[in-house]
């Protein structure tokens, strides 16, 4: 079937389109370009609304274990945001931590059409991949946690040859079915169980004599050289301490030009300047992200209302449990691999610290100056709910509505904050690389998030209206390959997204040394630890996509 | 929809031999076990313990379904099934002993119908559960605490019982991560009657009984956290044992590297166990302020951890809900199954039970539609039985470790040719 979409704006910065008025044509799943006369099966006329291929969120908390424990830890979120089910959608529940069904449903209603889980233990990946696989209608994929499992700092403090810890890394993303990789806290999770109470970028795990900065140089180099598309997307030490600052423009600095991702930046650019000795160290980050071209950021921002953290870090999560609102909250070590920690938080915009929090994360999306290095996220649910976006892009497009709500918050927040200077405004071909061309060029999806030929054909087309949180709010249109799924911001079918993952090369000798290793520490066999394909094929209703990888070296 | 297919072959008849088989038959999932078949069954050949031969190596007669006690097809068990749920005002989705996609099939045909889910052995869930939505907790998982603990205080419970190999697996364990040559581990028995014979290794040190009755273990808890932070308590006894013997423990879990307190919630059965539960949480979170230890529950038999996390990922709750008014409707309490039938408050107890033929269905005087494991003990005559295979024996399928944290694959090990209850349930809901 052809499908024409006649007459809207298309902002398709991959390919440089920026508000164009042009016609885009589907069929089978994929934009065409259809012979002239080809007979036209379906037309949609746009008449100048907004069309963008469909949103990419790279970072975001939709399923494993973590996940669960906060839609268990918080029954009273899913109280009074309880959802009907309809003859076409299951009923599910949930503001801050969603019912798996839900989240998919509310990705897809707001324009989304993927979203991937950027802490997949290894231990873990089995469920977070079969809640994903009930994450309806998006694309998914996840990136797997490395950095303090025991067997990669042990290959680390017995300096093993480095081919051998890249075949580790690429045996774990296959072995996990991950599509990149993740630190959280280098070594710090580790080295909490071990007692340790924090772990600067120099400082030595107690146990194995490796440092913070040894384990993202490693990791940091061993993904560029297997040819992996997404750098090794980091965590970094110190998350929400004042201070924190210098260990990100030292984690900067120190990465020696490999490539690197820094995930929930705002969370790592406290500076300890006031009487509160907290204050925004925004402007540092920014600089250093501008001029150092290796490095690309996501922001995690801050967004006032209840929300639920959930992360890998337990050294920092355990530190934050003092801060739990309400009071309970969860804190694992699990499986010599990883952890967790699950706190509840409320941010408010009266409290001095929260409205900095907020003001932090909006001067770094206004200063760092690249779009393509820089993509739009809450690190949900940690800075707030995925579906506070359509708000935050309104912040971020229109400084008059920005002022108004500066207006309402902590008002000596503002004064450690250099946000009431800041004018700009992003443009919709900045919002489209933020949260399309950006996020697909990093993660390597080499046919999403663009509206080329050939692209697969998920496409959002919004009412060009001037409340930009109206507009992103509620699509006129979602397709999902090729599938009208969305209209008027409703669901109207139910498709099954895929699975993307990345599959670097390595060598299978490296099995031998993990089955011994295996078998004598851990509580499952080696060949129990993998997911095989079928269990995602069959279980998920899923498909599987293995995007490109490039070539080994060495 | 596929199945996943074993590639040594799935007819029972074929012989066939598999390692690193994971077993269902208790919560900790053992997957070492290695296990052949012959044509006259399964038998475990390495690494099983009487749970898993019993579920393993038993046999199971090839019945079919049945319609009140007489012989049917199928498509006619499913179509009865299908016209009681459609016509009952609040089915009980209940049992639920299955594995990961059996659940799925749950909540869909229990989101379609309007009916509550519940699992069996949720009494003792929701110890913990209570104590998750009240105050949270510190928590290890079982390759953690197998490498690191130094300090292991069994709380209450008769593990040996309930999970046979969990001291030889994460106790008893001659080798760590951390060490050539590890540190002797303390055990405690923290509980009166306490199955101890399992703590026997070279890897112990001191065993240590501290027979409380399993009420009073909580006043223990309390005391060590008041003690811990410098409170007085008085008295020569505390929660009825000698007060030396409390602060002897203190001082030891105090002193552990990494202790960890180990309960079965199914164990803890005596009123308000959840306090006790909370008590032990609160005790471990406080040490953690200066040093580490965590909780490690286990329990968790019969599916029971699938069926809350899957009912936790799909509606946001664990367990005992409604879907009555066409959303989720959570009431601890009220949709509890025992709560339901004594009240009289449902009409169709749909009950799935594919692991062990002991879990029978409640006393209730509502019809039953029951997809069982053959020779399910049944006190009456259900009003539709179906057969269906259990997961990891008849066919493949995915299972969460009572941890909570890690699953594992379940593998078809052809013993005989019984449907899933995943495809059953989707094909009763086919035909509401």
């Amino acid at each position: 079937m052809l499908i024409k979409l006649t007459g809207g704006k298309v902002y398709d910065p991959a390919n440089g389109v920026d508000g164009v008025v042009r016609d885009v044509y589907v069929e089978n799943g994929r934009i065409v370009s259809p012979s002239p006369g080809a007979k036209i099966d379906r037309e949609y006329g746009l008449h100048g609304s907004v069309v963008m291929a469909g949103g990419i969120d790279p970072h975001s908390h939709i399923g494993g274990g973590k996940v669960t424990i906060g839609r268990m830890l918080m029954p009273e979120d899913h109280l009074g945001n309880e959802v009907a089910r309809t003859a076409l959608t299951r009923s599910g529940c949930g503001h801050a931590v969603p019912s798996t069904m839900t989240t998919g449903y509310r990705y897809a209603e707001m324009g989304y059409t993927a979203a991937f889980e950027p802490a997949m233990l290894p231990a873990n990946a089995r469920q977070a991949h079969m809640e994903m696989a009930d994450v309806s209608i998006i694309d998914k994929g996840a990136f797997v946690m490395l950095g303090s499992d025991d067997f990669f700092l042990r290959q680390l403090a017995a300096k093993s040859d480095f081919s051998a810890v890249k075949d580790y890394i690429a045996w774990t993303m296959h072995a996990a079915q991950a599509i990149a990789v993740k630190v959280v806290n280098p070594g710090g999770i580790s080295a909490f169980k071990f007692n340790q109470r924090k772990l600067d970028l120099d400082e030595k795990h107690v146990h194995y004599g490796v440092t913070p900065r040894d384990i993202i140089l490693n990791l940091a180099r061993g993904l560029k050289e297997l040819g992996v598309v997404h750098p090794i997307h980091i965590h970094g030490c110190n998350l929400g301490v004042p201070g924190g600052v210098e260990t990100t423009l030292e984690t900067i600095r120190g990465s020696s030009g490999l490539p690197i991702h820094l995930t929930h930046i705002q969370f790592h650019s406290y500076d300890t300047e006031g009487d509160m000795k907290f204050s925004s160290g925004a402007a540092r980050v920014a600089e250093a992200i501008n001029s150092h071209k290796n490095v690309s950021i996501d922001i995690g921002q801050v967004m006032f209302g209840q929300t639920c953290t959930a992360s890998g870090d337990s050294m920092r999560q355990f530190v934050n449990t003092r801060s739990a609102d309400p009071k309970k909250w969860v804190v694992m070590d699990i499986e010599c691999d990883a952890g967790c920690g699950v706190v509840p938080f409320k941010y408010r915009d009266k409290s001095f610290v929260n409205a900095l929090q907020w003001a932090i994360g909006l001067e770094l999306f206004l200063m760092v100056n690249d779009p393509w290095r820089i993509f739009l996220t809450t690190d949900h649910p940690n800075g707030g709910p995925f579906t506070c976006y359509p708000h935050l892009i309104r912040l971020l497009m229109d400084k008059t509505f920005r002022k108004q709500v500066m207006g309402t918050i902590n008002q000596d927040a503002l004064k450690y904050s250099a946000l009431a200077t800041l004018d700009r405004e992003y443009s919709l071909y900045e919002i489209a690389i933020m949260t399309r061309a950006g996020p697909a060029k990093s993660l390597g999806l080499k046919d999403r998030g663009h509206l080329g030929v050939g692209a697969c054909a998920d496409i959002t087309v919004y009412a060009d209206n001037p409340d930009r949180e109206a507009m992103f709010e509620k699509p006129e249109l979602v397709f999902k390959n090729g599938e009208l799924i969305v209209r008027d911001g409703k669901i109207v079918k139910v498709v099954n997204g895929a699975t993307h993952v990345a599959r670097p090369s390595y060598d299978k000798g490296i099995e031998k040394s993990l089955k011994q290793y295996f078998d004598d520490f851990h509580t499952v066999r080696m060949e129990n630890f993998r997911l095989s394909d079928d269990e995602i094929i069959n279980y998920g209703q899923g498909e599987i996509i293995v995007q490109p990888t490039g070539a080994r070296t060495a | 929809m596929g199945v996943m297919t074993e590639s040594t072959g799935t007819s029972a008849t074929d012989s066939g031999h598999y390692d690193n088989v994971a077993c269902p038959f208790c919560g900790i999932l053992c997957d070492d076990l290695a296990i052949s078949r012959t044509a006259g069954g399964l038998k475990v050949t390495k690494n099983g313990c009487d749970k898993a031969k019993a579920g393993f190596e038993r046999a199971v007669a090839s019945t079919g379904p049945q319609i009140a006690g007489k012989p049917a097809t199928l498509s006619e068990a499913v179509a009865a099934a299908a016209k009681l749920v459609k016509s009952a005002e609040l089915p009980i989705f209940g049992g639920l002993g299955t594995d990961v996609e059996g659940m799925r099939a749950v909540m869909s045909i229990a989101d379609n119908a309007g009916g509550v889910v519940d699992h069996a052995l949720s009494e003792g869930q929701y110890r913990n559960f209570r104590v998750l939505q009240s105050g949270g907790w510190v928590m290890t998982t079982l390759t953690e605490a197998r490498n690191r603990a130094d300090l292991f205080v069994i709380v209450g419970s008769d593990i040996h019982q309930l999970h046979p190999r969990f001291f030889e697996r994460i106790v008893c364990n001659e080798r760590s991560m951390f060490s050539d040559n590890p540190p002797k581990r303390t055990v405690v028995f923290l509980g009166e009657g306490l199955d101890q014979s399992a703590a026997k290794s070279t890897r112990i040190g001191d065993v240590i009984t501290i027979p409380a009755k399993g009420e009073r273990i909580g006043e223990i808890m309390v005391a060590l956290r008041a003690m811990a932070k410098g409170g007085a308590i008085s008295g020569d006894t505390i929660g009825g044992m000698p007060r030396a013997q409390i602060e002897d423990l203190l001082a030891r879990c105090q002193k552990a590297s990494y202790g960890v307190m180990v309960w079965a919630p199914p164990s803890l059965s005596f009123p308000n166990a959840d306090l006790t539960v909370q008590a032990t949480s609160e005790f471990i979170k406080d040490i953690n302020q200066t040093s580490r230890f965590a909780g490690l529950s286990l329990g968790g038999n019969e599916g029971a951890v699938s069926a809350g996390a899957v009912c936790a990922w799909q509606s946001g709750y664990p367990l005992r809900v409604s879907f009555a008014s066409g959303k989720p409707h959570y009431d601890t309490e009220r949709f509890a199954m025992a709560s339901l039938l004594a009240n009289k408050q449902s009409d169709l107890l749909v009950w799935v039970a594919s692991y062990t033929p002991g879990l029978s269905p409640p006393d209730c005087d509502v019809p039953m539609v029951v997809l069982g494991t053959p020779g399910l003990a049944l006190s009456r005559t259900p009003a539709v039985y179906i057969p269906v295979g259990t997961p990891g024996v008849d066919h493949a399928g995915l299972i969460v470790r009572c941890d909570n944290v890690v699953s594992l694959p379940l593998r078809n090990l052809g013993r005989s040719t019984l449907p899933r209850a995943a495809d059953v349930l989707a094909q009763i809901e086919a035909a509401l």
